[in-house]
């Protein structure tokens, strides 16, 4: 889910680098009333590190031949609480966006607030609430797919819609979130399924762990897998179906789309209003009109020159960058045989 | 596990590139943080429509590989993810914007293709101005400017710790899954009844290597509010090379060059 720079505009990723950076001066604030914050900043770098690498552990999904990873912000939160979690899950974010391409420095804020954000607080919210009458292995599996599920359509969504928001893509919104919602229900699905097994497994051997996990531990209690799969099963039906709905909610977008692949006469007329009143924001809010593609034959003529320019330059400046590595290594090998 | 083969590759290639003593290496980390923003900005400002400029962008990471003798072949090896990610988002314009604007040949172009050619260019080149950051720049040397951008310390120290356990625990991880690879050949990925155990053990013993950190730190006098090694101030030649890249930004984005030095050939 992690966004590209090229998906998001400055001013968008500027909001999401408010709305997450005053998220993470709170958590600061809120980590430092804590008696033990300085402890507990080695096991956020650790425990940050520990979900980095495990994220690369593929787990088979029965019957499928696919499979998914571990959910990171819910594991953090778990384990560490929402704001130590939330913090660690911004460390995570930034070294997967500056060493492994994964997101971008400008959509670094939006890509916090997707993850980090719904996967932390949201995600320990749903903790919470679920631990509330005690921890036991059921309210585990329950937390974490309820948990995975939600956090993963909640950053679905913003990636909609901040992506549609940045004017990035043609894609109506109707189909664009009826795309997205559903894949990501699945991935949600997976991805809980495995966080439990993880969480249960500690729930299992250290109970004192988990947070909030100390206080009211029943472990004792009587655990159906019967009655597990059950609820979940129903859990499934009803979240499948309450966001497919949600996703086919807006006919409008899909018709509309539909009928420009189609081609359909009417769609002609609509698609011609459309483009009018594109072209015409365009037009307000373009920094360069002249650059840009629109009805001018002299314009195309301009960019043409200016792709025939671009291109001579580049290949001037590669000749130039050629030459010069050319005579650094040969300066590099007088210098070694000297 | 290829995917963990090449991320320990990918950090430890990244970590030696960033300690060499090239000229990049040798400028201010900040100046370097400030550019890569100020050309990520502007990269992304450009109109979708606006191929030209956004092409002229490229200029600048042209100039930053033949300065810092980087790579941009290797560079976009790492890039297949993001391009398929942005293939696929930017595949719905040509479908949905057809409005023809010129013929090459018999074949139409639209709004729409160049909407989406300008989106994965735009994509490439923001991922390269980060990649060759890091290249020339440690961990250590941006979580320094970071702190100078006033950067929490406590986030700053979880950054800086992530980052030195990660090849730790890849490693760990690696050697985990070549145990289990053993014990269960041709499977694909970690069977079902095995995800609980083989991750849960992993990390009750990373929360209790995390006790040891923090206790070796505290004997070391660690304390997060005065943690940091203080380096010096960005020098004169960081500076110059701020200047200078940012006019070439700015003329980059805002002026038509190209379009000059293609009227002189057409």
């Amino acid at each position: 889910m992690h966004m590209a720079d090229a998906m998001i505009s400055p001013a968008v990723g500027a909001t999401m680098y408010v709305a997450s950076g005053l998220v993470a001066a709170y958590s600061i604030r809120k980590i430092r009333k804590e008696e033990d914050f300085k402890k507990k900043i080695p096991t956020m770098g650790v425990m940050g590190a520990f979900v980095f690498a495990t994220q690369m552990v593929n787990f088979t999904i029965p019957g499928t031949g696919s499979s998914g990873h571990l959910c990171g912000g819910l594991l953090l939160s778990s384990i560490l609480g929402p704001f130590a979690g939330f913090l660690s899950m911004i460390g995570v974010l930034l070294i997967q966006c500056l060493f492994f391409a994964d997101g971008g420095l400008l959509a670094l804020g939006a890509n916090v607030w997707n993850m980090a954000f719904y996967g932390c607080f949201i995600g320990s919210l749903i903790w919470k609430l679920t631990m509330k009458k005690g921890m036991t292995k059921r309210r585990i599996i329950l937390a974490s797919l309820v948990g995975c599920v939600l956090t993963l359509q909640l950053g679905a969504f913003s990636v909609t819609l901040e992506t549609l928001a940045s004017g990035i893509t043609e894609l109506p919104f109707g189909t664009f979130v009826a795309t997205m919602q559903p894949i990501h229900l699945v991935i949600g699905l997976i991805e809980g399924v495995i966080t439990a097994a993880v969480l249960c497994f500690v729930y299992e051997a250290r109970p004192e762990m988990l947070w909030n996990g100390i206080q009211k531990t029943e472990k004792q209690a009587k655990f159906s897998y019967k009655k597990t799969i059950a609820i979940l099963v129903c859990l499934l039906v009803i979240i499948g179906g309450g966001m497919s709905l949600l996703a086919s909610s807006n006919p409008d977008g899909l018709e509309w789309s539909i009928e420009q692949i189609t081609g359909d006469t009417e769609v002609e007329e609509r698609n011609d209003t459309a483009h009018e009143t594109a072209e015409s924001i365009q037009s307000a809010t373009s920094f360069l009109p002249d650059y840009t593609f629109k009805d001018s034959e002299s314009t195309i003529g301009t960019s043409v020159s200016g792709i025939v320019g671009c291109v001579i330059t580049v290949v001037f400046l590669m000749v130039v960058g050629y030459i010069i590595k050319i005579k650094r290594n040969k300066g590099n090998t007088v210098n070694e045989q000297n | 596990m290829n995917k963990i083969d090449n991320a320990i590759k990918t950090v430890h290639h990244m970590d030696n590139h960033a300690n060499h003593n090239g000229y990049l290496n040798k400028i201010h980390p900040l100046v370097k943080l400030l550019i890569t923003i100020i050309y990520i900005i502007l990269l992304t400002s450009i109109d979708k429509y606006n191929l030209v400029t956004t092409l002229a962008m490229s200029i600048y990471l042209i100039l930053i590989s033949i300065i810092g003798d980087l790579s941009i072949k290797n560079a976009l090896k790492s890039l297949k993810v993001v391009l398929l990610l942005l293939f696929i988002l930017g595949i719905a314009n040509p479908i949905l914007d057809r409005t023809i604007i010129t013929y090459i040949g018999i074949v139409p172009v639209t709004t729409g293709m160049i909407s989406m050619f300008t989106l994965l260019l735009k994509g490439i080149f923001a991922i390269l101005a980060s990649y060759f950051l890091i290249l020339t720049t440690s961990i250590e040397e941006i979580c320094y400017a970071l702190k100078m951008i006033h950067m929490p310390n406590i986030l700053i120290t979880v950054v800086m710790l992530i980052y030195r356990y990660i090849i730790v625990f890849l490693k760990e991880v690696q050697r985990i899954w070549v145990a289990y690879q053993m014990r269960a050949p041709n499977q694909r990925g970690v069977h079902y009844k095995a995800w609980g155990s083989l991750i849960g053990s992993l990390m009750l013993r990373s929360i209790d290597r995390a006790q040891v950190v923090y206790e070796s730190m505290e004997l070391r006098g660690f304390d997060p509010d005065t943690f940091f090694i203080k380096k010096e101030k960005a020098g004169k030649k960081s500076w110059i090379y701020f200047w200078l890249m940012l006019i070439l930004l700015i003329i980059l984005r805002f002026v038509p060059i190209f379009e000059i030095i293609g009227g002189v050939f057409i």
